[in-house]
């Protein structure tokens, strides 16, 4: 709704959507989390298309389908000088065939430690943290979760390389990151017996048709540690099209593997970004 | 069986023989459309700079005309054509200027809209990006 409205009056009021240099498509979508990136995994790019010197800020919309639950969330973030990102995202999953619904907020910095995704041999590497505060706690708490907050660190490395595969060019995107959340949070963080940091890896590639869409695979290792039901690991592939540097929409088809018990959750992925 | 061996083996030698000969893919040069092409391109971008609030003022000294005989001669010898660059290196060139990053965005975006204007295929474009993305370390902030 706000989105709308805001996309309504971006189109007509041009001065409102100033779009900053940076190349299209180069700003990457908003993952689930908020984050500059793929579809699940945030990447070493800063969200929208500001460059140096320049503001940016973005809102979407993400809808993700599997056969037992269905993930909403909505965000925004504003970006400065493609260096800092502050996102925001709000997630509710619900529990289509359990019934219910756990919703959790990720708040999102991102900073942009080195090198430039087109211009230096040397991949953008950033730095991101995200804290994740869970709204419906009584739920992962019964199934053995220690908290209802967590802190993700990450360390994105993203770089397109020129004329790689058809005389398309071609995105590479890998993230290390340290958490302690079960399903990405919304299961909550910990569990009664570990409270450890896992290092998790995730990665994504995507190739670049043209200026305006990209198709891409993504991979997310998660942790697994909740002993009533087994955790694994996300993939999906995608399809991204950067309308213009306001409005762009990703279509995916997302494998969420077991969740709660529940085998096998496959399904859509849908996102709508709008950015100025 | 054997007449027939004997007629394909010729057959495929020259096959493969005139296959070699006309194996060379056209240069980037080519792609770009040879002298011709690289002058609209470097005209389309004079163009676009001109019109470019963003990067405009960094051009209010420059000898338009030497400008584009040297991005010309810069193009062409970086796409492998007939054309020796007579000008300055990158870094002489642009220091005192501080070209920034989003100014260095603004001029990609520049040369991107000119290039599918002139209806350049993807992968030639990609491949001159590839050659002229590097030089941004020597460019920037100088």
């Amino acid at each position: 709704m706000t989105i709308r409205l805001l996309l309504t009056l971006c189109f007509l009021t041009s001065p409102l959507c100033l779009a900053g240099s940076k190349i299209i498509a180069t700003g990457g979508a908003s993952n689930i989390e908020g984050s500059a990136g793929g579809g699940i995994v945030p990447w070493a790019v800063i969200n929208g298309y500001g460059s140096s010197g320049e503001w940016a800020a973005t809102a979407f919309a993400t809808q993700v389908g599997v056969d037992d639950f269905t993930l909403r969330v909505q965000g925004a973030s504003v970006s400065y000088d493609n260096n800092w990102e502050w996102s925001f995202a709000r997630q509710t999953f619900s529990l289509d065939t359990i019934g219910g619904e756990l919703r959790q907020d990720v708040f999102g910095v991102k900073y942009h430690l080195a090198g430039e995704l087109l211009y230096t041999a040397m991949p953008q590497l950033s730095l991101g943290v995200q804290y994740k505060k869970h709204r419906d706690f009584a739920l992962p708490q019964a199934v053995g979760a220690r908290d209802n907050s967590g802190v993700d660190l990450y360390l994105a490395a993203s770089k397109v390389l020129f004329d790689q595969v058809a005389g398309r060019n071609l995105l590479l995107n890998a993230t290390l990151r340290a958490t302690k959340a079960n399903q990405t949070g919304l299961l909550g963080f910990g569990n009664s017996n570990n409270n450890d940091y896992q290092l998790v890896f995730e990665g994504s590639a995507a190739l670049l048709l043209n200026y305006n869409l990209a198709l891409g695979v993504e991979f997310k290792q998660k942790p697994n540690e909740l002993a009533f039901a087994n955790e694994q690991h996300w993939r999906d592939i995608f399809a991204a099209w950067f309308v213009n540097k306001h409005l762009s929409l990703v279509a995916g088809y997302a494998d969420l593997g077991s969740i709660a018990g529940l085998d096998q959750q496959q399904g859509y992925y849908l996102s709508i970004e709008g950015a100025w | 069986m054997r007449f027939s061996t004997m007629l394909a083996i010729p057959l495929l030698c020259s096959l493969l023989v005139s296959s070699c000969s006309h194996n060379t893919a056209p240069s980037l040069y080519q792609q770009l459309g040879g002298a011709d092409g690289i002058a609209a391109i470097t005209d389309g971008l004079l163009r676009e700079i001109e019109q470019d609030k963003r990067i405009v003022h960094h051009f209010a000294d420059t000898d338009i005309d030497r400008f584009r005989t040297l991005l010309a001669e810069q193009l062409c010898q970086l796409s492998g054509g007939p054309c020796v660059y007579s000008g300055g290196t990158m870094q002489e060139s642009h220091t005192g200027f501080n070209i920034s990053l989003a100014d260095y965005d603004a001029l990609v975006e520049g040369l991107i809209k000119v290039m599918q204007q002139q209806q350049i295929s993807i992968s030639a474009q990609n491949q001159l990006l590839a050659l002229l993305a590097p030089m941004y370390k020597d460019i920037s902030y100088r």
